[in-house]
């Protein structure tokens, strides 16, 4: 299909035309109205990562207290608020946030889309999840941090046990956040049903796609139980109910099961996508795709599943009945098969293509190696007996480092290496990645390796000391001095993402050749990513001619316009007007931080004023309904 | 397909040719109707989970027993109601906007009179026992009282619905923000039906 | 080589720490073997990646090919096939000791009540009437202990790594657990339930004894033999009974009979003060009673005002309850 120079001027014409038309002024109030899924994303990543720096700042100081034992370098009360506040901060407000934020950038990009599904919606989720967070982390600047651990177990977190606000910021602040958790689930679940490019049929989907839609129906499910326990927590301790109270009836395991049911999908709900970032970076760096797609789509499907049925196993010590001990071990074990399936799938991968070594592939390799080491003793936790002498030990806190941090940051770290072209147009010094990537992972395991041993020698999580001549003395200051290296490393990956946006070099167009439509955009994508909506004929759209071409020489898609396809096999089926820039989210998001804050403060006459004004913003975000010249609905 | 992909597929005799495509509203609120009622079951698990971890006697006061009159009268004004809603959005499909107007409008008293039943079953309620007389009050309340939320909110919707159409915002073409307020009112329905079987009857079986 | 590491260092760094591999009662020893069973097998399945790993970035030098095969066989076997007949086999053997744990030891036991406070343990022997301790247990050898455990607060954890796995301590809840030892010793246990300010500082000792030794340790904590007091002693007792000490604290034998606080009748040879706070000296001791809050703060007893002359008579009664 060759294109006249004719036809060549016309498509000129008309791109520059959409430049003209997507085009956002550097202004504040674009700043603030902004939909575009690639600046939101962007927002995510930063602000989840300033989150995992104070989360990790957090941490520094719990390892330079637990130095020695008996040191005095913080209080009793102010570790109990640091190690809450790591623990809530790096699980709520750093890792789903951040992954979230990848698939922001990344998902309608590799779908071949213009945008998510809901434009406004993401900018509200955006504005949410920062104001949630500034409200948790400034409950830290004014002393009263949560400090009932971040699972929070009643009594110890209902009257009377915790008169203060603390666990008041801390239920309503993450029944805020799931807000933008739950309205982020829900457009990357349907910006996947409804607006694959024409050709992606299920089975040429993207893994990390899969990943994240897998992900969002878990959050779509298990968000629910955690915000019930909260709701329930906060009524008991505001308004004089009894759910938890076993005076009054109520049960205080109820607390955990709540917890848990939402607390064991949601280590998942952070690893799957990081899985997924994994299943994304190989194919450039093998130079094929990953192996065996089908087994690794089912795997992740599986995952999600089964996380649903294993959450007793947080509760193997609290006196369940043997048949529920039985059951959710077994399950626990279970679930080990499909992530050993994706584990093998990426070393098949490694071994049956041809790699090329960069930091991207680096951490891959890092998280290869320190989340099957987590998965060997998660095995472990699922065997009911030794569960019940090492849980709540150092060994536990061993164990969910290595998979959370190999799970998840490694990835994480390496998506940001991988994709800073397409977020930033820059790429990053692979010298000072290769040394960071270093500081890091030595730097990691110094610090949680020797936690295996000080659990296996008896030593209890949450203590804000210990006492010496128990053997726990070396292995701690081993953790301290690693923990310093691995902010060192840390801090290097900082200084080289900022370096290059900074100062580095443009990026060439696709850099690392990679195999799915975001590098067969532009390098940084344009506002509106494609031109004419790309055509998918396989799972490696970027390595197809086919698609290549097709790209260069269709017909523009003029206007805010997306394509809808169908669901199962992407058939193209009607156009639709894409919302332009709005400052309504970020009202919306405003007036429910107002609801928060009247609930916090008790001043109940400004929570009923902001769920007011949270409906008229509400009420003008969907009036009127829009018409398109095709005469189609605005969504 | 060839360079003119768009324009092709999306032309008229192209698109009558395929069945109506769910649209990405309709799909919206289906996950947002899915992770309500995910919700709404977390509450419904709660009260069996401490039914039964309380024991006998259940409800722990004898004038907990709940009296089936009033909640039965209020199933048989909220289950009808979504009656209407499918009257109406038939009707509007079908480009006769009366239809919607009545439809809505009947939906939206009948919903009005579920809630003044239930201010009034409350009334009588809250002289026996209240949200922090003990697990029992607070379940009650706490679940029902979340319900009521919603419809009210449902209410709501149905409100602002009738008062764009009587501006004529709808059409036989244009009418999805009807079939998504249908949607959620159906999903408060049938929740009620959870609830009604679990705080009022479970006891009684 | 990590592994060899590792296994030193457990060995050999256990001397006095309360080590899940250091066991000494019959629960703990069946974990304990239990972890080495999947010990090694974890080794090999790490070893296993890792070594599929190593090769796949050494042969990129060598081989500069791309194979496009799909590698289903290659994942199904390694990745679900292999993986599941050894998880079933570690399924089956941590069944089999799941339910070893469950039942205890068949012969004639001893009952104890373990009670959790925010942060202290009461224990009483259920048995023998007015047998009451606080942070400390002493149980025969050789004999299966049951142990019944409430809290009076907030949910706490019992833990005696070396004798048997931890059993929560559930509000509204009673639970059961079981100690065996297996030889004479002493070995600490800890709390290891977030439990508030204090939880480091929640922990208790567990005594092993010869069975005779035993019972004459039961018998005078219920019924505390006369003892022979020096004048210092006995202006010590006086200035005891006088204070606000028995409203909180009991001690067998004089007036106090106050229950909210830890029972104080075997205080002088307790191996520490306010479970792991502090150790049990005359100098501790004393900065205690005049201020629990400067060595454990935000426990519950508030500073008692002992005048400076009475004190020194006060450390020497309390020394002797033994």
């Amino acid at each position: 299909m060759t294109t006249t120079s004719a036809q060549a001027d016309t498509r000129a014409v008309a791109v520059a035309r959409l430049e003209e038309e997507w085009q956002e002024q550097r202004s504040l109030r674009s700043w603030f109205a902004t939909v575009d899924h690639k600046r939101i994303g962007r927002r995510y990543l930063i602000t989840a990562g300033a989150f995992f720096g104070l989360a990790g700042i957090d941490a520094l100081l719990l390892r330079t207290q637990l130095a020695r034992a008996g040191g005095d370098v913080l209080s009793p009360d102010q570790y109990n608020q640091l190690f809450t506040m790591h623990g809530t901060a790096m699980i709520f407000l750093f890792a789903t946030p951040m992954l979230f934020g990848f698939g922001n950038a990344l998902v309608p990009l590799m779908l071949g889309a213009r945008d998510m599904a809901f434009p406004r919606l993401n900018a509200f989720g955006y504005w949410v999840f920062l104001f949630a967070g500034l409200v948790m982390f400034s409950s830290q600047l004014l002393g009263v941090a949560p400090d009932g651990g971040w699972f929070a177990y009643v009594p110890l977190t209902d009257l009377p046990y915790s008169p203060g606000r603390n666990l008041d910021v801390y239920t309503l602040g993450l029944i805020f956040l799931g807000v933008s958790t739950t309205a982020g689930a829900i457009n990357f679940i349907v910006t996947a049903i409804k607006l694959r490019a024409p050709g992606m049929s299920l089975n040429r989907v993207p893994l990390f796609v899969w990943a994240i839609v897998a992900t969002s129906f878990m959050v779509i499910f298990a968000l629910p139980a955690l915000n019930a326990a909260n709701a329930l927590l906060f009524l008991d301790r505001r308004f004089g109910t009894h759910f938890y109270q076993p005076e009054a009836g109520g049960n205080t395991l109820l607390w955990q099961h709540l917890f848990w049911i939402f607390g064991h999908p949601d280590v998942y709900i952070i690893v799957l996508p990081a899985l997924g970032i994994v299943s994304a970076i190989l194919p450039a760096f093998c130079r094929r795709g990953v192996a065996a797609y089908p087994l690794v789509v089912l795997a992740t499907i599986t995952t999600a599943i089964i996380s649903f049925g294993v959450w007793a196993h947080h509760m193997f010590a609290t006196g369940l009945p043997s048949l529920s001990l039985s059951f959710f071990s077994a399950a626990s074990v279970l679930i080990t098969i499909p992530s050993g399936i994706q584990v093998f799938a990426w070393v098949a991968t490694m071994l049956f293509g041809r790699v090329v070594v960069r930091v991207p592939l680096l951490f891959v390799v890092g998280f290869i190696v320190t989340f099957v080491m987590g998965g060997v003793t998660g095995v472990m936790f699922g065997i009911t007996a030794f569960d019940m002498q090492i849980t709540d030990s150092y060994f536990v806190v061993a164990h969910f480092h290595y998979v959370l941090f190999g799970g998840a940051v490694f990835p994480i770290i390496g998506g940001i290496y991988y994709w800073l072209p397409v977020l930033t147009g820059k790429v990053a010094s692979e010298v000072l990645g290769r040394w960071a990537f270093g500081l890091v992972f030595g730097g990691f395991h110094l610090t949680f390796f020797p936690m295996h041993l000080s659990g296996l020698l008896g030593m209890p999580r949450r203590v804000y000391t210990y006492p010496s001549g128990l053997g726990w003395d070396v292995w701690n200051l081993l953790s301290t001095i690693g923990s310093y290296i691995l902010a060192a490393g840390l801090l290097l990956v900082v200084l080289s993402v900022v370096l290059a946006v900074a100062r580095g070099p443009r990026a060439a167009p696709d850099p690392w050749d990679g195999d799915t439509l975001e590098w067969a955009a532009a390098t940084p994508p344009r506002p509106y990513n494609f031109a004419s909506i790309p055509q998918v004929f396989g799972l490696h759209p970027a390595w197809d001619s086919r698609t290549l071409s097709r790209l260069a020489s269709d017909e523009v898609l003029p206007g805010h316009q997306a394509m809808l396809t169908s669901e199962l096999d992407a058939r193209p089926q009607r156009l639709v007007s894409m919302p332009e820039k709005s400052l309504r989210p970020l009202l919306a998001a405003l007036a429910l931080l107002v609801v928060v804050l009247g609930l916090l403060g008790a001043v109940y006459w400004l929570a009923i004023a902001g769920v007011v004004a949270t409906i008229v913003v509400v009420v003008g975000w969907l009036w009127p309904p829009q018409l398109t010249e095709a005469g189609a609905e605005a969504p | 397909m060839t360079g003119r992909l768009f324009t092709e597929s999306t032309a008229p005799e192209a698109l009558a040719a395929e069945p109506a495509p769910r649209s990405i509203g309709w799909w919206g609120m289906v996950g947002f109707v899915t992770t309500e009622a995910a919700l709404f079951a977390v509450l419904l698990g709660t009260f069996f989970y401490l039914r039964f971890q309380h024991g006998e006697p259940w409800p722990p006061r004898e004038i907990e027993r709940t009296e089936l009159t009033v909640p039965l009268i209020m199933t048989a004004v909220l289950l009808p109601s979504s009656l209407p809603v499918v009257w109406a959005e038939r009707g509007i499909r079908r480009g006769q906007p009366w239809r919607l107007r009545l439809g809505l409008t009947a939906t939206i008293v009948m919903g009005l009179t579920f809630l003044s039943l239930q201010v009034m079953e409350y009334r009588t309620k809250l002289r026996e026992f209240t949200l922090t007389t003990d697990v029992f009050g607070s379940l009650f309340y706490a679940i029902t009282g979340f319900h009521r939320l919603h419809v009210a909110v449902g209410v709501l919707i149905l409100s602002w619905v009738l008062a764009a159409s009587l501006r004529g915002s709808f059409s036989s073409h244009k009418h999805e923000r009807v079939s998504l307020a249908a949607i959620y009112w159906h999903f408060v329905d049938l929740v009620w039906v959870g609830i009604l079987f679990t705080v009022y009857l479970s006891q009684h079986l | 080589m990590a592994a060899a590491l590792v296994a030193l260092c457990l060995a050999g760094c256990a001397e006095s720490a309360p080590s899940t591999l250091d066991t000494a009662g019959t629960g703990a020893r069946r974990v304990e073997g239990l972890w080495w069973f999947m010990f090694w097998i974890s080794v090999v399945a790490v070893l296993e990646v890792f070594l599929l790993l190593g090769w796949a970035l050494w042969k990129r030098r060598r081989e500069a090919r791309v194979r496009a095969g799909d590698a289903t066989p290659f994942v199904g076997v390694l990745g679900a096939g292999l993986p599941f007949i050894v998880l079933v086999a570690v399924y089956g053997v941590g069944l089999r000791d799941l339910n070893a744990l469950i039942r205890p030891p068949a012969g004639p036991q001893l009952s104890i009540e373990v009670i959790g406070h925010r942060w202290w343990w009461e224990v009483r022997y259920a048995d023998t009437a007015g047998a009451i301790t606080a942070n400390e247990i002493h149980i025969p050898v050789n004999q299966t202990i049951r142990i019944r455990l409430t809290t009076a607060d907030v949910q706490h954890s019992f833990w005696v790594p070396q004798l048997m796995p931890k059993t929560d301590l559930i509000a509204g809840h009673v639970n059961e657990t079981w100690l065996h030892a297996e030889r004479i010793g002493t070995f600490r246990a800890l709390c290891a339930e977030y439990c508030g300010l204090q939880h480091a500082n929640m922990s208790l000792v567990v005594t092993v004894q010869p069975a005779e030794e035993f019972r004459i340790w039961l018998r005078d904590l219920a019924a505390p033999p006369a003892r022979d007091l020096t004048d210092q002693q006995r202006r010590g007792q006086a200035v005891f009974e006088a204070g606000a000490c028995g409203a909180c604290h009991t001690v067998r034998g004089t007036t106090a009979t106050g229950t909210i606080g830890p029972d104080l009748t075997t205080i002088g040879s307790r191996w520490s003060l306010g479970a792991g706070a502090a150790p049990n000296d005359k100098g501790h001791l004393g900065g205690w009673i005049v201020n629990p809050q400067s060595l454990k703060p935000g426990n519950q007893m508030p500073p008692q005002p002992v005048p400076a002359g009475d004190l020194p008579d006060l450390l020497s009664y309390l020394e002797i309850l033994r």
